[in-house]
């Protein structure tokens, strides 16, 4: 015999949700393929889904019934792998964190790729500079002398210190959200030195120092305008314009 | 078309691939390739712990960890692999520490241990704080970690590229490893990587299934590739339906969440798990708690409007217990589900979450042609592979330890090879194969949709192959997987170009699932007996003494083309355990 669940969901094979009815949404997605042109295009199309569907319910949909050529990264769908971010009525989000029926779909729901980095073809960008700018501030663990026989010890304080850098899952929904990352490609930008703060802080750790320097650079961390356009993108809820600050304050007194 | 030369080529970048490249890349020429950055791999969806008897909070050590993993795999279990995995356990979580991973810890500072399904002090007594955790965003942590350690490294990444063949080439019978067939996404371009070693670390299969913990590129690619090829795959038939998946859609909420207290509740209320699992209750195996979790929905005390799930309740835990232990799954439950897991629990199912099957290896990762026979330069680890580390069901926890200590040991043993042996000569046009899928695909003007199909399979597969299997219904997928084989051949897709073109990927990926799902299929059907992940409702009991061994698929192709899978069977190792009745 079947699994009794699945046989029920026969009856509504699309809806997550069987009691939630279907409404009509218009998606205008920003299109671009240099193979075809070089000229940028906003297309609609009209569908009809659950609103307890995600974003990303919605760019499956329309790329698997309407448009096989739309073309976005995913893959986990629930917020964890860094795929999908994008901008979203105007805002970086994770398109597989944010339910359409919390983005107002009574009106058209636009989607363009995230900003700052050159788009490849519609919502694909070229990530390699924000990852280079991530390996520019040595994230990972630098000590010195023999390691222990064990586990170096760390007091639950000391790991709490650096705990909401420790989320980052590297979207760059923060980094393209920053204007000064806009208009000025050279900027670390917010996630690279998130990154930074997460070793900076972290007890174990004994290259501090050097990473402060790189930081102290001319395209470093006094960037920063403190428009807390990271903190409100960030999907993960990290408060990054405060560890940015955290950064700046270090610098001053080189105390972390 | 390009070729590349590398010594070691690892396909693949979750945990089990990093954790080998950083091994290989100290030791031989590496090139990573993998259809996702590195940082989008599953192993980063993993929550819950990374088991290890390092006995911090209590006592404990390997060989109840290793008596556990075999009892948790029903048996199934290669007593010797189990073995290296519990005692080698110890030396990777303390690595990862050293390489930086934050993990929870102790009021004395040391790594903090949970309890975790299945695992248990003195061979079933009593739970046992075993797991190694961070948070509950573990995978996540261990994913960040090996990847900073990649760039310490300067482990040499081709990203988005998707290895979509095997070259395989008989050298006076013996079958040899010469390398891989890359599709590089960006630009459309077929890259082959000569190399004298190939890891496969590529992950697993579970989007066969609709309902499943799994992402979107979980397709089993390397699975697919190594089968087409003429090498086995062992116990596909296994695979583990995690209790805890967010109703519907599927999203895991970590077993953890169990370990901290969470309990499973049906719509009177009532801790169902007690009557099937006196001892360890919530925290007996996962495919036990899913059956448990079926069982009562079948009587008619499932929840909600239609009875088809029950509640992960954790209202009677402190807040700031939630806050500081689970702090990613509850925001999935408001966020998904708008549920407020302090005041109202969660509604859950079984979800699809993890191939116990895979690429049969030896210990040092080793890939088998046939029961005893190894691929010269060929190896796998992580969910690709199958050791046997988890036999019919593996326990939570050591999927995370499986990734490190394989991965490791795979990533040393293939850089010796490459160290001690030359390349194998390539094949003629060894781009071929790949060239005419994707001119295929391209070309089509076929009638059939990849999403259509791909639905179609994932409903089938849930509901025929899923918790509860019979004869008849595993002979329904048979055929229909059967039918949808046939249909792939007319599929066409809407995006002809080279640019990104993730419409074709996705119509490829769809083929590999199709090939898995059938390779699964006809596994199940052969094996008439209930065992860890495969239960049959017509054959309820383990049968030792039939079925006390592996399943090995082998694709044959007859003179006229036709497409068959041959069934053999491997024996279990059995070292020190003999099999009992499994009771939680």
């Amino acid at each position: 015999m079947a699994t009794p669940t699945l046989e029920k969901s026969d009856k509504a094979p699309e809806a997550g949700f069987a009691d939630t009815p279907y409404i009509t949404a218009t998606f205008r997605i920003r299109r671009f393929n240099p193979e075809v042109s070089d000229e940028v295009e906003w297309q609609d199309f009209e569908i009809s889904i659950d609103p307890k569907e995600r974003v990303l319910d919605a760019l499956h949909k329309i790329k698997w019934e309407m448009d096989g050529t739309l073309t976005f990264r995913r893959s986990c769908a629930h917020g964890i792998c860094g795929s999908d971010a994008m901008r979203i009525n105007g805002k970086n989000r994770l398109a597989c964190k944010t339910l359409i029926k919390d983005i107002n779909p009574e009106k058209p729901i636009t989607v363009e790729a995230i900003k700052g980095l050159t788009v490849l073809k519609d919502l694909v960008v070229d990530m390699d500079p924000f990852f280079q700018a991530y390996r520019d501030v040595m994230p990972f663990l630098v000590t010195k002398g023999n390691e222990p026989t064990r586990e170096r010890l760390q007091s639950p304080e000391d790991r709490e210190r650096f705990d909401d850098t420790t989320k980052c899952i590297l979207c760059a929904a923060c980094t393209s959200s920053c204007p000064v990352f806009w208009n000025d490609g050279q900027y670390f930008g917010p996630a690279a030195i998130v990154n930074a703060h997460r070793f900076i802080f972290d007890s174990r750790d004994e290259a501090g120092e050097q990473r402060l320097e790189i930081l102290n650079d001319r395209d470093g961390v006094w960037r920063c305008r403190t428009t807390f356009n990271c903190t409100d993108a960030c999907p993960r809820g990290i408060e990054v314009t405060k560890a940015i600050q955290e950064v700046k304050r270090a610098l001053i007194t080189r105390r972390f | 078309m390009q070729i590349h030369k590398y010594d070691t080529v690892i396909v693949g970048a979750g945990g089990a691939g990093m954790r080998a490249a950083i091994e290989s890349t100290k030791r031989s020429r590496t090139a990573v390739l993998t259809k996702l950055y590195p940082t989008r791999s599953h192993t980063g969806a993993a929550q819950g712990g990374m088991a290890a008897a390092l006995a911090n909070v209590e006592e404990d050590n390997w060989e109840w960890h290793t008596f556990d993993t075999i009892k948790g795999g029903d048996y199934l279990v290669d007593q010797d692999a189990a073995e290296i995995l519990a005692k080698e356990a110890i030396d990777a979580v303390l690595d990862l520490e050293k390489m930086g991973l934050p993990f929870g810890r102790t009021p004395e500072g040391k790594i903090d241990q949970r309890r975790f399904g299945g695992h248990s002090r003195n061979h079933g007594e009593a739970p046992v704080r075993r797991a190694c955790y961070s948070g509950d965003r573990t995978g996540h942590m261990i994913l960040q970690t090996l990847y900073q350690n990649c760039v310490k490294e300067g482990v040499e990444f081709f990203n988005e590229f998707y290895v979509l063949d095997q070259l395989v080439v008989e050298e006076n019978g013996v079958k040899k490893s010469a390398g891989v067939v890359a599709y590089e996404l960006a630009t459309g371009e077929i890259h082959v990587f000569q190399a004298k070693s190939v890891i496969y670390a590529s992950g697993g299969t579970g989007k066969f299934f609709k309902v499943t913990s799994n992402a979107h590129t979980l397709t089993g690619d390397g699975q697919a590739a190594c089968y087409r090829r003429g090498l086995p795959l062992e116990d596909m038939e296994f695979f583990q339906f995690h209790p805890t998946g967010i109703w519907r859609m599927g999203i895991l909420l970590t077993e953890g969440a169990r370990g901290e207290g969470g309990i499973l509740r049906n719509k009177d209320g009532e801790r169902f798990m007690e009557k099937y699992a006196p001892v360890m209750k919530d925290l007996a195996s996962r495919d036990v708690v899913s059956r448990s979790i079926y069982t009562e929905i079948r009587e008619g005390r499932g929840c909600g409007p239609e009875g088809d799930h029950v509640y992960l309740d954790l209202t009677h835990l402190p807040p700031e217990q939630l806050d500081a232990k689970l702090p990613d799954i509850t925001e999935f439950a408001r966020t998904y589900l708008g549920i407020e897991p302090y005041t109202d629990p969660i509604p859950i199912q079984p979800t699809a979450h993890y191939a116990m099957g895979g690429i049969p290896t030896n210990v040092e990762g080793e890939v088998l042609a046939d029961n005893t026979t190894v691929v010269p330069g060929l190896y796998a680890a992580g969910e690709v592979a199958c050791v046997s580390v988890h036999g019919a069901n593996r326990l939570g926890t050591n999927s995370l330890l499986d990734i490190n200590v394989f991965g490791r040991r795979s990533g040393i043993a293939a850089a010796e090879y490459s160290a001690k042996n030359d390349f194998v000569e390539l094949p003629e046009n060894p781009a071929q194969l790949v060239e005419e899928q994707v001119e295929r695909l391209r070309n089509s003007t076929g009638t059939e949709r990849v999403a259509a199909l791909r639905l179609e399979l994932q409903e089938c597969m849930d509901a025929n192959v899923m918790v509860f299997r019979t004869e008849q219904t595993i002979k329904t997928a048979v055929d229909k997987i059967a039918e949808l084989r046939a249909r792939y051949l007319d599929v066409s897709i809407q995006d002809k170009g080279k640019r990104f073109n993730t419409d074709l990927l996705e119509a490829i990926e769809l083929g590999n699932l199709l090939d898995l799902a059938e390779v699964m299929a006809t596994s199940a059907l052969a094996r008439k007996e209930s065992r860890g992940g495969h239960y049959r409702e017509d054959y309820p009991n383990r049968d030792d003494v039939n079925f006390m061994r592996h399943t090995m698929a082998y694709r044959e192709v007859a003179d006229d083309g036709t497409e068959s899978i041959r069934l053999d069977y491997k024996p279990v190792v059995t070292t020190r355990y003999q099999p009992m009745e499994r009771k939680y």
